[in-house]
C-alpha cells in the first residue's frame, strides 16, 4: 500500500522533472555572469582555475558560510557523541596487510592532501578536497589500529586557528582593499605556485580546517562504538 | 531514442533523485533512509552540473595550451556543487551521529518500533 502511494507520488515528481527539464536543452550555452568570470578571471584574481577563482575570490563570503556550516555540523556531532560510550567496538584485529600498508601510506596521503590544497588555484582540487584526503588518512589509521585515537585538543586548535586565519585575511582585505575578503596581495605571474594573491593562503587555511574537522568527525563516529 | 541520448545526464540525475525519494518514503531502516537522503543529494548535484554543461566544453581551468575561454563549461554550477558536496557530508555525519544515539536509546533502527515516529 505504502509502496504504491509512494510510486504514484514519485510519478508526479517525475512528470514535474520532465516538464521543467524539457525547457532546458542539454549542452546549450546559458552563461551569463560566468562569461565575465571566464574572460577576466585570470587578470582579476590571478588564479588559472576558474572554479577556484569563483569559490575563493568572487564568492569567498559564501565559502566562509560553507565552512561555518561544516563547523556547526561537526560541533553538533561532537555534542551528540561526546558522552556516548557504546558497547560494541572493533573486536577483530586488522590484518597485517592493512596495518603495514597504513603505516606506509599515512605520510604519503597527508602529503597528497597538502599538495591538493596548496595547488588549488592551478589544478583541479582545493581546500575541501585536500582536507577530505587528509581526513581519509586518519580514517585509515582508525581502521588499522583498534586502539588508535587522535588528540582532540590539538585538532580543535588547528581548526580554530585556521578558521580564524580565514576571517583575519578577510579583515585585512577590508582594511587594505576596501571590502571584506578582497584580494589585496600581489597577483603574481599566472600558472606559478606563488600567484593569485590571497587564494592560496585562504585555501591552505580551508584545507587545514576541513581536514581537522573531518578527522574529528571520523574520530567521533569511530570512537562512539568503543567500549 | 534521440531525446534519451541527448539528455542522458538529466535522465540519470532524475533517476537518482527519484530512487533516493523512494528509499526515503518506503524503507523503514534508519540507515537505509540516510542512504536515500544521500542518493537524493548526489542526484541534485549531478543535475546542477549537467545543467551547466556546454556541448564540447572542457573543465574551466586554463592550462597554458590552446584551450581558450570559448571552450569552457559554466564554472558557477561547479562552484555551487563544491559547496553542496561539503554540506552533504556535514548532513550525513550529523544524521549518522543521531542514528548512533537513536540506536543506543531504543536498541533498534526500525522506524516502526521506535515510539513516537509511527505514521
Amino acid at each position: 500500500m505504502r509502496k504504491w502511494i509512494s510510486a504514484i507520488l514519485l510519478g508526479f515528481v517525475a512528470a514535474g522533472f520532465f516538464i521543467v527539464l524539457s525547457d532546458i536543452p542539454f549542452g546549450d550555452n546559458r552563461m551569463d555572469v560566468a562569461k565575465h568570470y571566464i574572460e577576466n578571471g585570470i587578470t582579476e584574481t590571478g588564479a588559472v582555475n576558474i572554479v577556484t577563482a569563483v569559490v575563493v575570490n568572487y564568492r569567498a563570503l559564501d565559502t566562509l558560510g560553507e565552512v561555518t556550516v561544516l563547523f556547526v555540523a561537526s560541533l553538533g556531532l561532537g555534542a551528540l557523541l561526546y558522552a556516548g560510550k557504546g558497547s560494541s567496538g572493533n573486536k577483530q584485529r586488522a590484518s597485517l596487510v592493512v596495518r603495514t600498508g597504513s603505516r606506509i601510506l599515512f605520510p604519503l596521503i597527508l602529503l597528497f592532501g597538502a599538495y591538493i590544497f596548496v595547488h588549488g588555484h592551478l589544478t583541479p582540487g582545493g581546500g575541501f578536497q585536500g582536507g577530505a584526503v587528509i581526513a581519509s588518512a586518519f580514517l585509515l589509521q582508525y581502521l588499522a589500529y583498534r586502539h588508535y585515537s587522535i588528540d582532540r585538543l590539538q585538532f580543535s586548535m588547528v581548526e580554530s586557528i585556521s578558521g580564524s586565519a580565514f576571517v583575519v585575511v578577510g579583515l585585512l582585505g577590508l582594511a587594505m582593499g576596501g571590502y571584506f575578503l578582497s584580494n589585496f596581495l600581489d597577483k603574481g605571474v599566472p600558472y606559478s605556485l606563488f600567484s593569485a594573491g590571497v587564494i592560496p593562503v585562504l585555501y591552505v587555511a580551508i584545507g587545514l580546517k576541513v581536514g581537522a574537522e573531518l578527522a574529528g568527525i571520523v574520530a567521533g563516529l569511530m570512537e562512539s562504538g568503543r567500549g | 531514442m534521440e531525446v534519451l541520448h541527448n539528455s542522458m545526464y538529466y535522465v540519470g540525475a532524475a533517476a537518482l533523485i527519484l530512487i533516493g525519494l523512494y528509499v526515503i518514503l518506503v524503507k523503514r531502516n534508519l540507515i537505509k533512509v540516510i542512504i536515500g537522503i544521500h542518493l537524493l543529494d548526489t542526484g541534485v548535484n549531478v543535475l546542477l552540473i549537467s545543467v551547466g554543461y556546454i556541448k564540447g566544453g572542457k573543465a574551466p581551468i586554463f592550462t597554458g595550451t590552446s584551450l581558450g575561454p570559448a571552450q569552457f563549461v559554466d564554472p558557477i554550477p561547479q562552484a555551487l556543487v563544491l559547496t553542496a558536496i561539503v554540506i552533504g557530508v556535514g548532513v550525513l555525519a550529523l544524521a549518522l551521529s543521531i542514528t548512533v544515539k537513536v540506536y543506543q536509546h531504543h536498541g533498534t533502527l526500525d522506524l516502526r518500533k521506535i515510539k513516537g515516529l509511527k505514521w
